[in-house]
């Protein structure tokens, strides 16, 4: 049998925003589905509302534990600004799967930089394939804002040839039961918009 | 069974499935979560202590009692413990003891990015260096035989990219060693001068029985490639980026124990291959010790040894093509990471630059308040580095007192700001220190400190008064204010710089993120009242911008503190009515 080639998803967003949360849930389930499965984090500074980043790499075989430019098959960001910043990464033909909501940096608040304008379309003039929600307006409906990260896995989903037993179980497994019916209904939302 | 673990999980795991009995660590990124791990299996005894040197004491004083010990620091603590470090290199151990130390290159998290391998050359002691969690796990295990058969301290080196990093692991069953018990042995524990001086050619004598070792360890292995033009040697997560890089291409050795090296085996190594590369992180460790050897080697004349590798500059340095990405034509505005909405820090430092004070800094979330639009710090070393300069900068020049204060967290004020501040009391300089105390260690994620008043398994304990330590060491005044109200924070600050003598200002309010604390709720903005003044932007408020000309608040953001409501001359931000 071949080899499969590595698959990559990098997750980015704004500190605080939830994206630890995504990783580990992708996590289990492609170990569940016996990849070997590397993911990598950031902690410490960049936690407090800077530009995060984390790398989910799955195959027969992943050797390094971040993906590096132009070798993201996919990605998933959670706002607008960090889906343009690391473009780079995506491999031609790739996906990026994005949050519209607008979240502004230190520099746009303080006036010393302007938040990018018409960024959905400069994205998808580069020939790749955008993905655009509002992933916050769907968490509000789920019953709360924090379950951005819940109707963004919804989304990814529907990109990605995994069952729905499989997203259940890894669900189950990485969000606390007293939020569970919350984070499958905002996974159900994501999937389906 | 397998699972995923992070490598910082994995070391945790390791240790215990060795009989590791007690862990003694400080804080710090990215080591944290070793400790924070092994804290949750009942069988290990874990603790934060104080500082970095007082964790390896107690943990060499637990391997001399007779357990199998750790402790876990980022590279910049092992600075701290450096001096115990060297000379528990010459009494060697009783029970086996391993010293985690995680690098940052790249400095996603920290002040520099210091070489940990070279603490192993200097202290003559063996390191170890995984390369993922499975092997963080497997080393952890190993480093206490090696630690027990050779009498000697075993230093487990990590970096960001493998301690926080999730792969496969698959755990095993803990493991209980062969009991020691505690013998006096003067010769061996003693080190003064006399015993000391037979020590020493212990050590030289152990470096060279490793060395031996290296030279058959499974550790250190080959990895054959069908390309003989290049042979690389690597370690930790550079190996990973060579294989991902190349494959099977080019022959590897993989260094498993980064000190000491073997000799024979590189060199036959390098007998195999037309051309031999080093491929490592920061500087050039490896690289030097293969020049040692006399071989024609390359390394950082390729390789930068400055910030992290990755496998798209090993491809192109060793002259593969890397895959170009997407390139978006945009200006995009940078992400720095900020001090949180509510984050009581923010109104302080707001206050020092009001007052137009030199501020020296210290090591913590509060380092962020150098950032604009607050830009209130001059300075950040390292830990206590705020308050035993400042003693120095006040005392060099007279003109510096009452315009100057030192800004030091609760935990790094435990450290090592106190001795500093009894630096100040003794020789007496009119410095005015302030202490942040937000009731916890935050910028590592929220671990339990000495002034807290639990321990690291969540505990109640005994609670260091920060007031009465103060006053103990020989501060006479000692303020406490409530961050949150600014004009009392600015009369007091004014006042105490005032004195014709040291103080110290606790400005005590716990930190925004945690769980316990209670917010009032978001703050409106009235846009009828709003002038567009843009004072409240000038406190670097994440939940704070302004659309069309008028302040708006975030309410997913904002907390209340009510910081700009005290800003606003207008009364546009208040209470939700």
């Amino acid at each position: 049998m071949d080899k499969m080639e590595t698959k990559n998803i990098m997750i980015v967003g704004v500190g605080g925003q939830g994206t630890l949360l995504a990783s580990k849930l992708l996590g289990r389930l492609l170990l569940q589905k016996g990849y070997d499965v590397k993911v990598s984090e950031v902690h410490g500074m960049s936690q407090r509302g800077g530009s995060v980043v984390t790398y989910v790499r799955w195959g027969d075989k992943v050797y390094s534990p971040i993906i590096d430019k132009g070798q993201a098959d996919c990605i998933l960001s959670f706002e607008l600004l960090e889906a343009a910043r690391y473009t780079e990464y995506l491999k031609q033909g790739g996906r990026i799967i994005v949050n519209s909501q607008q979240i502004n940096p230190m520099p746009v608040i303080a006036g010393a930089a302007s938040y990018p304008e018409k960024l959905e379309e400069k994205l998808r003039a580069l020939g790749i394939d955008v993905d655009v929600l509002d992933a916050l307006a769907l968490a509000e409906e789920a019953g709360n804002s924090k379950a951005v990260n819940l109707v963004l896995m919804g989304r990814l989903a529907k990109h990605f040839d995994f069952t729905e037993e499989e997203w259940m179980d890894a669900i189950e497994h990485s969000v606390p039961p007293k939020f569970l019916e919350l984070n499958k209904k905002a996974f159900a939302l994501g999937r389906k918009a | 069974m397998k699972t995923l673990m992070l490598g910082n999980e994995a070391v945790a795991r390791g240790i215990y499935e060795a009989g590791c009995a007690f862990v003694s660590s400080y804080p710090g990124t990215p080591s944290t979560e070793i400790t924070e791990y092994a804290a949750k299996y009942e069988e290990i005894y874990a603790e934060w202590a104080p500082n970095e040197k007082v964790a390896l004491e107690a943990a060499f004083g637990a391997s001399l009692a007779g357990k199998r010990s750790f402790c876990a620091m980022k590279h910049v603590g092992l600075n701290v413990a450096a001096d115990p470090l060297f000379t528990i290199s010459y009494t060697g151990v009783n029970a086996g003891l391993v010293i985690g130390v995680a690098d940052d290159a790249g400095m996603h998290s920290s002040q520099n990015e210091q070489d940990s391998r070279h603490y192993a050359r200097a202290a003559k002691l063996p390191m170890l260096e995984p390369s993922d969690s499975a092997e963080a796990l497997a080393f952890s295990k190993l480093a206490y035989e090696l630690s027990e058969k050779y009498d000697t301290a075993v230093l487990m080196k990590m970096c960001t990219r493998v301690s926080h990093s999730q792969s496969v692991v698959e755990p095993g069953e803990r493991e209980l060693p062969i009991q020691k018990e505690y013998e006096k042995n003067p010769a061996k524990y003693i080190m003064m001068p006399a015993n000391a001086k037979k020590r020493h050619p212990e050590v030289e004598t152990r470096t060279k029985a490793l060395e031996e070792w290296a030279e058959t360890a499974q550790i250190n292995r080959i990895e054959e490639g069908n390309d003989h033009s290049f042979g690389i040697v690597t370690s930790s997560t550079c190996y990973q980026y060579v294989k991902e890089a190349f494959g099977d291409t080019y022959p590897v050795l993989k260094l498993g124990m980064i000190w000491p090296m073997p000799k024979q085996k590189i060199k036959d190594f390098a007998a195999g291959v037309e051309q031999l590369a080093v491929v490592e992180e920061l500087d050039g460790f490896i690289e030097s010790h293969c020049k040692d050897l006399g071989l024609q080697v390359s390394g950082k004349e390729l390789f930068s040894n400055i910030g992290e590798l990755s496998q798209n500059q090993v491809k192109e340095k060793l002259g593969k093509p890397a895959p170009a990405g997407v390139s978006l034509d945009e200006n995009i505005p940078a992400r720095p990471p900020v001090m949180c909405a509510g984050c009581p820090h923010r109104s302080i430092f707001y206050v020092l630059k009001k007052l137009k004070l030199t501020v020296l800094g210290d090591i913590g979330c509060y380092t962020l308040g150098a950032v604009p639009p607050l830009g209130a710090i001059d300075t950040t070393i390292c830990m206590g580095a705020s308050v035993s300069g400042l003693h120095g900068f006040v005392k060099a020049k007279e003109e510096h007192t009452g315009k100057s204060v030192a800004v030091i967290g609760d935990s790094t004020f435990i450290h090592s700001g106190v001795t500093g501040l009894i630096n100040i009391a003794y020789n007496e300089s009119d410095a005015t220190v302030i202490i942040l105390d937000n009731s916890i260690t935050g910028m590592t994620g929220h671990q339990q400190n000495p002034t807290t008043g639990y321990n690291l398994k969540g505990d109640p304990c005994t609670k260091i008064d920060l007031e009465s330590l103060c006053r103990a060491v020989g501060i006479s005044r000692v303020r406490v204010v409530d961050p949150y109200d600014m004009e009392t924070c600015q009369s007091v600050i004014e006042e105490e710089l005032a004195a014709k003598e040291p103080s110290v200002i606790i400005s005590r309010r716990p930190c925004a993120l945690l769980k316990y604390v209670k917010h009032p709720g978001p703050v409106c903005s009235d846009p009828e009242k709003c002038k567009g003044c843009k004072a409240c932007m000038n406190i670097g408020c994440p939940a704070i911008s302004m659309v069309d000309g008028k302040a708006k608040i975030d309410a997913t953001l904002c907390v209340g503190c009510g910081v700009c409501e005290q800003l606003c001359k207008f009364d546009a931000l208040g209470a939700a009515r």
